[in-house]
């Protein structure tokens, strides 16, 4: 049987260790093993198949689930999702999620004292379309405070889930806002080696795609892994 | 163009990921045989993990995947697909049940034994882990190639056992870091 095409692997900075020093929850969470390089098989190649009766319609618009609009900055974030030479990943499914204008999740865990807003519940889905792209209208979530460290807070974020044509490509990130002065104080967002690919997890002001009267835009390009075209020789 | 860096879940993925949880892939017209997977994940401390995600990915019962891409002429199940994902309980706890996958083609002409492909995420992991989980009965295990990469004491980690003496019936853990608890550290893999 012929050898597998491979999905590349990562550049060294662009993906942060599991261990982190300053993220004191990694300390107990990232093996003291090192990983065994695994040549990807069919298991690793293939993939999870998401469609259209995935995800509802209105998935896409967090600002548009509850009986009123929620509280907050309206907001447009939208982008492509491509591998790594540019090649858009159409239909792949993006999930996102993220805390309130007051940077308060809908969540029992989250005991910070700031108002839920009854709302917003800050969950999306959609799937890219053919060229890879996808657009969601959210509001723009709060910054809050985390217990990493003493005056620990949290720059203001987007959750994004994707899985991509493979096993291989699943990546779950954060998007970030330009300007915002939290990023230099985040172990999470500085956890990542190499500035440029850090500062790659920043959405750019958009304005093409921001709606006149209605909301600002802001662009989140993503990339994931990608094939080669030939499989190694063996 | 560099490929977007990996950052954590967080707290609460539940909000964002709650929608795709599947933790039972029977599905009419699924043949095979029916496993139960329970497990716990387990950090450094021994301690279960009650903000974590393990997503699996396997093949049918004929050892086919459910997706385009796995073009092989085998036996496809419209209702089977292969995708499983569950949030871990305040004890760490998770469990599937499925259908325990055929053999899958290997390297170099060999075979690989039937397995399940496993994502876990979790508060305090800024990128996935990935790792396999193989059934107890052995078949293939020896000439599996990925359990070959493995140094032999550590394989364990990565096979179900059986409990109460039902083949249906199996645990395995995931533990994310050897420390005082005792736990041998799961083997995960770079992909």
């Amino acid at each position: 049987m012929a050898e597998i095409a491979q999905y590349r692997r990562p550049a060294i900075g662009t993906q942060p260790d599991y261990w982190c020093e300053t993220y004191v929850s990694t300390h107990k969470r990232s093996p003291k093993q090192p990983l065994i390089l695994l040549p990807q098989t069919l298991s690793e190649v293939t993939g999870p198949v998401f469609g259209h009766d995935d995800i509802q319609s209105g998935d896409a618009d967090l600002t548009t689930q509850h009986a009123a609009a929620p509280l907050g900055e309206r907001i447009v974030v939208s982008g492509r999702v491509m591998d790594d030479r540019c090649h858009p990943v159409p239909f792949t499914l993006i999930e996102i999620w993220q805390a309130n204008a007051a940077g308060r999740y809908l969540h029992h865990n989250d005991q910070h004292d700031a108002p839920l807003d009854p709302n917003f519940t800050g969950c999306g889905r959609t799937l890219t379309d053919a060229l890879g792209n996808y657009r969601f209208v959210t509001i723009k979530p709060g910054a809050y405070p985390w217990r990493n460290h003493h005056n620990a807070w949290r720059p203001a974020h987007i959750h994004f889930s994707l899985f991509g044509p493979a096993f291989a490509t699943r990546l779950v990130t954060q998007m970030y806002f330009p300007g915002d002065p939290l990023l230099d104080f985040d172990p999470i967002y500085q956890s990542i080696p190499d500035v440029k690919s850090r500062q790659r997890l920043i959405s750019h002001f958009d304005w093409d795609n921001t709606v006149p009267d209605t909301a600002l835009g802001f662009r989140f390009d993503i990339v994931l892994r990608g094939r080669d075209a030939t499989p190694m020789e063996s | 163009m560099d490929m977007t860096g990996s950052q954590t879940v967080g707290p609460f993925l539940h909000i964002g990921l709650a929608g795709l949880y599947r933790n039972d892939l029977r599905a009419e017209g699924v043949e095979g045989q029916v496993v139960t997977i329970r497990g716990r994940v387990l950090d450094g401390g021994g301690i279960g993990v009650p903000d974590g995600m393990v997503e699996i990915w396997q093949a049918n019962h004929h050892g086919r995947y459910p997706d385009p891409q796995d073009a092989r002429d085998l036996p496809l199940e419209p209702t089977f697909r292969g995708f499983g994902r569950m949030a871990t309980d305040a004890l760490g706890e998770f469990r599937f049940t499925t259908i325990k996958p055929g053999a899958l083609p290997g390297p170099n002409g060999s075979t690989q034994a039937p397995h399940i492909v496993v994502s876990v995420f979790m508060r305090g992991l800024i990128k996935r882990l990935a790792t396999r989980m193989y059934f107890p009965d052995g078949i293939g295990h020896a000439s599996d190639h990925v359990l070959q990469l493995v140094p032999e004491q550590r394989r364990a980690s990565l096979i179900a056992r059986i409990v109460d003496g039902d083949p249906e019936n199996l645990e395995w853990n995931i533990v994310v870091q050897a420390g005082a608890h005792g736990y041998d550290e799961t083997v995960f893999f770079d992909i």
